[in-house]
């Protein structure tokens, strides 16, 4: 039996003991719940809880010591032979056994004494899972008598099923956390690693980007370049680019949708603004790299200015394109949030409606505008997929929209595709790009959501 | 107190200049107002007199705002909302298409019901109005409607050392002296207040009361109340409205001691509302 079908069955024995617990509860109430203390249904998910849980606790707690145990005993009944190899060559063996033990392809010739051990192994794995599923049918039928006995009138079946609701809930937003704590964890590590080779200085302010490290001490080529600078610029360059077409864009029609659109105008056009969230990047990053890109070169050509083909202003264009409604959606519902009575104030002293949004509803909702635009920022600096398509490769240091660029997300793309050795100061610098990036959009977003929250507290 | 005619033979006013005390500032005549579909201001004549209070009275929903924003034209703003009928401020007609709102709006002020400042300074929430309307060219000129408006607002004492802080940091009671003072800053005409005490505690009532006693001498004022006693305290005339229809229309004195209609009396001793 494999887990999946455990499971199965473990919800299948519970539904039917939830239903059990509720006729057994009404039963006990006298055919209504009136007297009962907890809902029938409570008592219900009571005894299901009963049945379940303590098994599914059980599988856990097996699936995670199981194999460190079989394991053990195999080393134990290993062959003389191999006592006399290395750790890295018994591992090779060990995997081998196990992959034979359970039917998979197996690349060394089979020996006799290999056969032998894998048959081994797998039978202690047999009776491993017996064993398992023996207790396990214990534990489901000792939860299920417990709980029938403690069906009354007066238990508390409520308050214990929500406790226990309570509790996965915890260790689910529990791990939900843990994750993000790991990742992090792991990057700072990493980044640690990737410092010891490279200084940290000459990361953070070295402006030569050349990510290389020597295989051969006389290799040509061989002192690559950490220096982050043309990466933080290039991506810095991009990002103003794309502020400069989604602010201004987004904010107008943001002014248009809140304070000018008829609510039936509002109601199609707000979706269909948002409609631009939910392209993929990827198909901008091709619009881009396929139609603005040479558009641009060409228009260059054209009145002779020298355009290249990957430019940073046709991904940065793109990709303001792409944060407009991120801009619009948010200072718009910042614009709806100004109270109408300020409005009606405004009008009511012979203001006109542009007057009124300019002097009244802009000032009010600046803010939470300023909010949304940071926001916006953090999201155009962690982009990656248009710029991997459309800014280019080349790490220049240069504030000219028209030549190529490239971006802190591109480089950590291209350092870490292929195939890798996992202990070079090129694969490390990936970690500490990762790092610095997730610094920055932290602290962004961080900030950016505190000042809209400020901002609606004042008005709530 | 005058105007003991009763609505609807008002006598048409030749000269605009000069007039006295009750003579008619604004008129309506046969007002009807709709919201989509439904009625809410039903056939109303009414006179409001120069340099008086008038109040409107009423039980909860009667029509008494929507009137009162008929007199600004404030109701445009409000989607599917239709006004029909004559409404005049000196004889002109306000819904006239060639009429401009926003002269009109800086000729008849309205202060609401919550105190409403801008989240900007004391001191900008006052010129706001007369900055939009070209009426101050210089600091010196703003300097001077800032004092002058906060002090026929009372609020010229308590404010004048915090004229750069925000206007929203003011108690509820200043803010609505605020308010009032942001209205009378453009100088309208008519000033209309939409129950303007009914968020406060009885001591800024009080005050505000007392203001709006000493504005009748420069202004026609119309102000919505809920309460009988404050329509009775500050106000020459009243207008009773119900279920969308003007009721009855007088003397505060006689509509309070001696109403004609029964729902008025019924009203006003309190048997419904
Ligand atoms: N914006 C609106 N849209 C639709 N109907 C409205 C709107 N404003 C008011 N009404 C309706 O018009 C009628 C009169 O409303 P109005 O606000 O004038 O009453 P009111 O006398 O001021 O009441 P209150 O004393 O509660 O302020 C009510 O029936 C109300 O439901
Ligand atoms: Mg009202």
């Amino acid at each position: 039996m494999n887990v999946l079908t455990i499971l199965l069955v473990l919800l299948i024995l519970s539904a039917a003991a939830y239903f059990v617990g509720q006729r057994q509860a009404l039963a006990v109430g006298g055919g209504s719940a009136k007297q009962l203390h907890s809902l029938p249904s409570y008592h219900g998910f009571y005894t299901a809880l009963w049945v379940a849980l303590p098994a599914i606790i059980l599988l856990i707690l097996w699936l995670v010591i199981e194999p460190h145990v079989a394991e053990s005993v195999l080393r134990a009944n290993l062959p003389q032979a191999y006592s006399q190899l290395t750790d890295a060559e018994l591992n090779l063996r060990i995997g081998e056994i196990k992959r034979l033990a359970t039917g998979n392809i197996v690349g060394a010739t089979i020996s006799q004494d290999l056969q032998a051990a894998a048959d081994s192994y797998a039978n202690t794995m047999t009776v491993s899972r017996i064993a398992m599923l023996l207790i396990m049918a214990a534990l489901v039928g000792i939860g299920f008598v417990f709980a029938r006995k403690r069906i009354s009138i007066t238990l508390r079946a409520r308050n214990q099923v929500e406790r226990v609701t309570t509790i996965i809930m915890f260790l689910a937003s529990l791990i939900a956390i843990l994750t993000t704590v790991g990742i992090i964890l792991s990057l700072l590590f990493e980044t640690g690693r990737f410092f010891t080779m490279v200084p940290f200085w000459d990361f953070l302010f070295g402006i030569h980007w050349s990510p290389q490290t020597a295989l051969r001490a006389d290799q040509v080529g061989a002192s690559g370049a950490f220096g982050a600078i043309p990466l933080f610029a290039g991506t810095l360059l991009i990002t103003f680019i794309a502020m400069l077409v989604a602010v201004p864009v987004g904010l107008f029609s943001a002014i248009y949708m809140s304070e000018y659109a008829s609510p039936r105008v509002r109601a199609i056009a707000k979706p269909l603004l948002e409609v631009l969230a939910g392209i993929p990047t990827v198909v901008y990053g091709f619009f881009a790299a396929l139609a603005v890109a040479p558009f641009f070169r060409g228009m260059g050509e054209s009145i002779g200015l020298d355009v290249s083909s990957e430019s940073a202003l046709a991904a940065g264009m793109v990709m303001g394109i792409m944060i407009i409604p991120f801009v619009s959606s948010l200072s718009d519902d910042v614009m709806n949030a100004v109270p109408q009575t300020l409005r009606d104030g405004s009008y009511a002293l012979g203001a006109t409606q542009s007057e009124t949004v300019r002097q009244v509803i802009l000032p009010a909702a600046l803010p939470g505008i300023v909010g949304a635009v940071l926001l916006a920022v953090s999201r155009a600096i962690g982009e990656t997929m248009i710029v991997v398509m459309a800014a280019g490769l080349a790490a220049n240091l240069t504030a000219n929209p028209l030549e190529s660029v490239t971006t802190v997300t591109v480089q950590i793309v291209t350092l870490l595709t292929g195939d890798q050795e996992f202990d070079s100061a090129k694969t490390l610098a990936a970690f500490a790009l990762g790092l610095v990036l997730f610094v920055v959009t932290l602290c962004l977003n961080v900030y950016a959501l505190h000042i809209v929250r400020k901002y609606r507290e004042k008005y709530d | 107190m005058s105007l003991a005619e009763t609505e609807g033979t008002a006598p048409v006013q030749a000269g605009q200049a000069a007039q006295a005390a009750g003579e008619a500032k604004m008129t309506a005549r046969d007002a009807n107002v709709y919201y989509g579909d439904a009625q809410a201001l039903k056939h109303v004549d009414l006179d409001i007199g120069t340099n008086e209070v008038t109040s409107l009275i009423g039980p909860s929903g009667c029509g008494k705002s929507t009137f009162l924003r008929c007199l600004n034209r404030m109701n445009d703003v409000i989607d599917g909302c239709r006004v029909k009928g004559d409404i005049r401020l000196d004889e002109e007609d306000i819904y006239h298409p060639s009429l401009d709102v926003v002269q009109l709006r800086a000729r008849v002020g309205m202060v609401f019901q919550k105190p409403n400042p801008f989240p900007k300074s004391i001191y900008e929430n006052i010129v706001y109005g007369p900055r939009i309307h070209g009426m101050v060219h210089n600091k010196g000129d703003m300097d001077e409607i800032v004092e002058s408006s906060l002090r026929r607002a009372g609020l010229w004492e308590e404010a004048k050392d915090r004229l750069e802080q925000p206007g929203t940091g003011l108690s509820g009671g200043q803010q609505q002296r605020l308010c009032i003072a942001r209205a009378i800053a453009v100088n309208p005409e008519v000033i209309l207040m939409d129950e303007p005490c009914s968020a406060l505690d009885p001591i800024a009532t009080s005050r505000i009361e007392e203001l709006i006693d000493e504005l009748r001498q420069n202004f026609t004022i119309v102000i919505v109340t809920h309460s009988m006693q404050q329509a009775a305290r500050v106000s020459q005339r009243t207008a009773f409205f119900h279920l969308g229809i003007l009721v009855e229309v007088g003397p505060t004195e006689e509509i309070f001691t001696n109403p004609k209609d029964k729902r008025t009396q019924d009203y006003i001793t309190g048997r419904f509302g």
